[in-house]
């Protein structure tokens, strides 16, 4: 028999039956749309961590405290440098010492409120950080400019503002050179930054920029803090494109262990690339989307069994029916295929309908969800093509019960 | 004239191990082109069994069973099959009509199950409008079976029947759930198409409707007890010595 006419009976067997198709449909819809939207919401959380890890910069090199070393750690109780782990002082070494550097850069953060004028911002985010942080972090300036090194070592009171703050505080008027005050202190606006808008959770343009001399020696908010001194968490260092970052890396390790006086064994750093953050995000995502990927089988597995099921009692309900076709000629195989193809096309059409729900509630829940979601093309051929086998491997029972039914038997069934 | 079904010693046995029912018990019958049988007999008779086998839907135990020239008792299923499509036409009781299916699309069934279709749908489509117009019914082509009347859905039936051409009319009591109004259309019809040469065989236990049959072959315990040709014997009855149920 002909493809097209098996497809044409098929077809008009299920349209006989409407409600019944699509409830039988449901479970493959279900488990097709779960497995669209579960793997566009985790490469939708994947690609937002990637940017913003790109985001930071690139060539980023980070060398973070790890607080390993005590007072009584391998050095020994006063065993040389201090125990606070990274310093000031250590950006200013790794800036001066190291070849291929192109810019180094310390935040120390702070809150405070700011006023210029009679407009008043409470707790503003304060970013203490160093002359190279616009080229490091790839931030440009829109009017003024960004503070010097001479105006660090000063320590000079002086700013930069985040494009909405910007706005927020003076308006459509001009901030440059205008003073206003941070705490307790004053400061002068040299520039105002170009919008960068929200990045992770991160509002740049609602900061303020000021030397992080200025928030050492000013704003540290806690006696904790200040007995600390000029103690920081994060040392962010651009390579020049052309530099061997590995070569470049394990200088600062060298130099650090020297400052530090430990060794490369148990150092009280670690110095990590952004391949490096790209690569632990991927391997937890990684883990997150095979659980996904298994949650989607197994739904995928239910929704063929609902059609197994859905089959064997259509069978059974048209036992009459196909003994009249086999009594005009049906063969064995005719009527197999016939409720293969029954099998196949519940679930084909059930994939279709699932992946524009999957679609549909991965758009959803990008526009008014928590979580950003990007629909990959290949989960919907994946939960497509696995819809079909489900639909091949749960028919075949069925339709070989039908096929197996004795004519005389079959047309004497009531 | 040609034979269209002739069986030796056609023999079918139920049941396995130590009860076995001979419901076809040694059957020899021969049935001339263009002849219109009457198969009678009391149930368990073996007269169902015998139209099993002649129909292609069951196969014999033992003996032979030749359909028109080709030996038949031992295809599987699937030749079996095809020979139902190509050689045979069926009349039930029951109708046996698809459900919600229009009278049309029930009469093209049979194509649709043909091997080597040398038609397009549209020839197929004229040639079932023709069948459909030969037993009085074009004006009913897209009814569904519940819509007509039972002697309505038998002669869809009978058109259906007859779409491929057969050489062999089966038809299993085609007037056992009709009143005598329509009983007598589709007698009526039977007998128009035995005078356009086609080979009937019908099984009835009405002796009225046997009548309109020119030969009768009664049954009894699983062999032919009479065979009666226009009033004269073809062969004498074998009546059965033993019972039907054998201990062996």
């Amino acid at each position: 028999m002909k493809t097209s006419k098996i497809i044409q009976i098929a077809w008009t067997g299920l349209t006989r039956n409407k409600l019944r198709s699509l409830l039988t449909m449901l479970g493959v819809i279900i488990g097709v749309a779960a497995v669209i939207v579960m793997v566009s919401v985790s490469a939708g959380t994947e690609a937002s961590i990637e940017e913003q890890i790109n985001s930071l910069g690139t060539n980023l090199v980070f060398v973070r405290s790890s607080f390993t070393r005590g007072g009584f750690g391998p050095g020994g109780p006063g065993g040389g440098g201090d125990s606070g782990g990274l310093t000031f002082d250590d950006a200013t070494a790794i800036a001066e010492n190291i070849s291929g550097v192109e810019g180094v850069v310390v935040e120390q953060p702070s809150s405070q409120t700011v006023k210029a004028g009679n407009v008043t911002v409470e707790s503003v985010s304060i970013l203490g950080t160093t002359p190279d942080f616009p080229s490091v972090r790839d931030m440009e300036i829109a009017t003024g400019r960004y503070f010097s090194q001479t105006e660090v070592d000063r320590t000079q009171k002086v700013a930069v503002l985040g494009a909405s703050l910007a706005e927020e505080l003076f308006g459509e008027g001009t901030a440059v050179g205008q003073v206003i005050a941070v705490g307790d202190i004053k400061v002068t606006v040299v520039g105002v930054f170009e919008a960068r808008g929200l990045v992770g959770e991160t509002d740049y343009d609602a900061r303020i920029y000021i030397p992080i001399t200025v928030v050492f020696d000013k704003l540290t908010p806690s006696f904790f803090a200040r007995v600390r001194g000029d103690s920081v968490q994060l040392i962010y260092v651009e390579t020049s494109a052309d530099a061997n970052q590995d070569n470049v890396i394990l200088q600062i390790q060298l130099l650090l262990t020297k400052r530090h006086d430990v060794t490369l064994d148990e150092p009280d750093f670690t110095v990590t690339t952004q391949d490096d953050l790209i690569e632990t995000q991927e391997s937890t995502t990684a883990a997150f989307r095979s659980l996904l990927a298994w949650v989607a089988a197994v739904s995928l597995i239910v929704g063929g069994i609902g059609i197994m099921n859905i089959m064997l009692v259509s069978v059974t309900e048209r036992t009459r029916e196909i003994g009249i076709r086999q009594s005009i000629g049906a063969t064995p195989n005719d009527i197999r295929w016939q409720f293969l193809t029954e099998a196949m096309l519940l679930s084909l059409a059930g994939g279709v309908l699932g992946v524009l729900t999957g679609i549909g509630g991965a758009y959803l829940y990008g526009a008014y969800g928590e979580l950003r979601t990007v629909v990959l093309p290949s989960s919907i051929l994946l939960a497509f093509t696995s819809a079909a086998a489900v639909g091949i491997f749960f028919g075949f029972y069925p339709a070989n019960q039908a096929a197996r039914l004795d004519p005389i038997e079959a047309l004497r069934h009531e | 004239m040609t034979t269209i079904i002739q069986t030796h010693n056609l023999t079918k046995v139920y049941g396995m191990g130590d009860i076995q029912v001979r419901a076809l018990d040694g059957v020899d019958v021969r049935i001339e082109e263009n002849e219109f049988v009457a198969i009678m007999g009391p149930s368990g008779s073996g007269k169902s069994t015998l139209m099993n086998i002649l129909g292609c839907l069951d196969r014999p135990t033992s003996g032979q069973y030749i359909l028109a020239g080709e030996n038949v008792s031992h295809l599987g299923k699937a030749q079996l099959a095809h020979i139902r499509n190509q050689r045979l036409g069926f009349i039930f009781q029951a109708y046996n009509l698809l459900a919600r299916t229009t009278a049309l699309e029930n009469i093209l069934l049979p194509l649709l199950y043909r091997q080597n279709g040398t038609h397009t749908d549209a020839e197929y489509r004229e040639m079932a409008l023709q069948a459909l117009d030969s037993v009085g019914l074009a004006d009913r082509a897209h009814h569904h079976p519940h819509e007509l009347s039972g002697g309505q859905q038998q002669r869809v039936a009978i058109a259906r029947a007859l779409i491929n051409d057969p050489v062999l009319i089966l038809a299993d009591e085609p007037t056992g759930n009709l009143d005598s109004h329509s009983s007598y259309e589709i007698m009526a019809l039977l007998h128009e198409l035995h005078d356009r040469g086609r080979t009937i065989v019908m099984v009835t236990h009405e002796d009225e409707i046997a009548t309109h049959a020119g030969r009768v072959i009664r049954f009894r315990d699983g062999k032919i007890d009479t065979d009666v040709q226009n009033g004269h014997y073809v062969s004498p009855g074998k009546f059965a010595q033993q019972p039907a149920e054998a201990w062996t």
